[in-house]
């Protein structure tokens, strides 16, 4: 897992600063390939390549990434998932994806609005200056106003701080 | 003397649908009412003297028993349901010390201009509210309301008022407004009404919608049906409309609703998310929170619509909400330029701008008194919690220490507070409210969990 944010960090020209930030505790393992599979195999019953349902599996976790407090700066660790992102969006060129930001609770209502579309907008910038078009992404923050994770601690709002990708169909 | 009393409300009472109540010029202050105390930079009455009043509040009379759509058993049962809700007023804000009609003698239709003030001195009364309900011949209501001080055997003031059978709690809430000032000094705020955010559901799944209700919870509204999720609602200053934030079509967008027709409007027509509306003191204009590629600043535009809207802040930080002063000279606003949530100042133009929270944490969502002299916001230091300071930036003050207080919103008479609290864990959001000196912190009643709340002016 670092061996690979760490790979990734160097690889990256856009990596802006050392993973200074822990991983939420209950973030899902990393995948160990990180390309995407131009194949996903003939005729199983998963799903259809370029859907939503698709790019999560694809992903693996990866459709996310995570934010410190008060906090919409792109790490290496998010560099990594959103580098995985933007070869999935780069392949499947029909699609389009919206940006979802969040926060935690911890914040007043309206301000975690504005932070919110602060991350969705970092995540967005970021798969635009690895080649995606801006035109198939679109931004939105819901604030503090849907949650994942439903604890009142630390825990719980690390995997609050986030901004996820939807692949919409 | 029932001719004689009929006179007198003749010339209490206008023809106007809700008529303006025709009070006296406030009288001097009685004797032994506290000086106003000046040692603090936050004005606070001390209340200690006139909130030991004993009031008496006895059903209210009728002058013949009368069908009418507002109590199914008539003339009289309203009037034991007016003395009620005036009674409910005022002990559950904690003024005076009240007597309810349920525990007091029911003064006849004849007593209520000459009342049997020997009897109330044996009951301890200090002061008493009486009152009448006539049902007129259009359907219309008319409600009296007498305050008097009993040891004295004096009337100190009256009111009447005119309603439509479905507003008789406003005459309720009239005649508390008027006891309240009266007897405390204070501008009224009962007759007034709150719109606010209902919650159902778990965490990760709440339902939100728009809804409103009276300052005491009655004649509760739900506006939206809970689809798209409703934040942050503000009564326009005249109670006609209601500007909002919903997440509708995937955008989270201010919405004007007019509560007449029900008709929504969009506030601008960018499909940038809009969001923390607030209105002018006057109605005239609005202003709104927008991002643009992540940024958000603050914007002015009128509030009829079709203007074009005035950009107030270009700070690269987020600057969000606003407050307008009560003369519409200035704006305070919450802005992270400075690195976290501080809270600003600027002309109503957007020159001058300039921070005044210097107290470490962080300060949000302030909201400028309706008396100019105190603002109302969040304090973050770990905990949110409710506090007041000074336009100026002075006078930090606590009004809650909990997990999570915020969203001030005023009473109309800026000697309330109202926010919402969230619970640790559940995130169950409930409306509270707390005097101004701090004390009588309480919940308010409402069907299901509540959050936003936000307290419009005393109706005319």
């Amino acid at each position: 897992m670092n061996r690979l944010a760490i790979t990734l960090a160097a690889a990256s020209a856009l990596a802006l600063t050392a993973c200074a930030k822990k991983p939420p505790a209950q973030l899902p393992p990393a995948p160990q390939d990180t390309s995407v599979p131009t194949d996903t195999g003939p005729s199983t019953s998963g799903p259809t390549p370029g859907s939503e349902e698709h790019f999560k599996s694809v992903m693996n976790g990866r459709d996310v990434i995570y934010f410190d407090t008060d906090k919409y700066d792109i790490d290496s660790e998010d560099a990594a998932a959103l580098r995985q992102q933007a070869q999935y969006l780069l392949q499947y060129a029909q699609i389009r994806a919206t940006i979802e930001g969040h926060c935690d609770e911890r914040g007043t209502r309206e301000y975690n609005i504005a932070l919110g579309e602060r991350r969705a907008n970092a995540a967005k910038n970021y798969l635009v200056s690895l080649g995606v078009p801006a035109a198939r992404l679109t931004t939105i923050s819901y604030g503090k106003e849907r949650p994942v994770a439903l604890g009142s601690d630390e825990a719980a709002w690390a995997q609050n701080r986030r901004a996820v990708t939807v692949v919409l169909q | 003397m029932t001719l004689r009393l009929a006179t007198t409300l003749a010339l209490l009472i206008t023809a106007a649908p809700v008529a303006a109540q025709q009070v006296q010029p406030p009288p001097a202050a009685p004797a032994g009412a506290p000086a106003q105390d000046e040692g603090l930079s936050v004005t606070v009455t001390d209340e200690s003297a006139w909130q030991d009043l004993q009031v008496a509040i006895p059903a209210f009379a009728t002058d013949r028993e009368a069908p009418t759509p507002a109590n199914s058993q008539g003339t009289t049962a309203l009037g034991l349901e007016l003395a009620r809700v005036i009674y409910n007023d005022l002990r559950n804000n904690a003024l005076f010390r009240p007597t309810g009609p349920d525990s007091l003698p029911k003064p006849g239709y004849a007593e209520i201009t000459a009342p049997a003030f020997g009897a109330w001195r044996g009951r301890s009364a200090e002061d008493l509210v009486q009152g009448y309900v006539r049902a007129g011949a259009d359907g219309r209501l008319t409600v009296g309301c007498y305050l008097y001080d009993v040891a004295l055997g004096e009337e100190l003031t009256r009111g009447g008022w005119v309603v439509q059978p479905s507003d008789w709690r406003r005459a309720a809430h009239k005649c508390a407004d008027l006891v309240y000032s009266r007897l405390s000094g204070e501008s009224p705020f009962f007759d007034s009404k709150i719109a606010y955010i209902a919650e159902t559901g778990p965490k990760n799944h709440r339902v939100k919608r728009l809804a409103i209700m009276d300052s005491d919870g009655a004649n509760h509204r739900f506006i939206t049906n809970g689809q798209a999720t409703a934040l942050t609602p503000r009564y326009s200053p005249d109670y006609s409309k209601i500007a909002y934030v919903s997440f509708l079509n995937g955008y989270s967008r201010i919405y004007v609703y007019d509560i007449g027709s029900g008709r929504q409007t969009l506030i601008t027509q960018s499909t940038n998310p809009t969001f923390a509306p607030r209105w002018s003191p006057n109605g005239r204009t609005i202003l709104y929170s927008m991002a643009t590629g992540g940024n958000t600043d603050i914007y002015s535009v009128s509030a009829s619509g079709g203007g074009t809207p005035r950009r107030l802040t270009d700070s690269p930080g987020i600057d969000v909400g606003g407050s307008v002063s009560p003369d519409g000279s200035k704006v305070v606003f919450e802005s992270d330029r400075s690195g976290n949530q501080q809270i600003y100042v600027m002309n109503a133009d957007g020159s001058n701008q300039r921070r005044i929270s210097f107290f470490g944490g962080r300060a949000a969502t302030p909201e400028w008194s309706p008396r100019g002299d105190l603002i109302a916001f969040t304090h973050i230091v770990g905990d949110l919690r409710v506090a007041v300071m000074t336009p100026s930036g002075g006078g930090l003050r606590y009004l809650t220490n909990d997990w999570q207080d915020e969203a001030p919103t005023w009473s109309p008479n800026g000697r309330i507070v109202q926010f919402f609290r969230t619970a640790r864990g559940s995130g169950q959001a409930s409306i509270w409210q707390v005097d101004l000196t701090g004390k009588n912190l309480r919940r308010l009643p409402t069907p299901v969990g509540a959050s936003d709340p936000a307290w419009g002016p005393v109706l005319p």
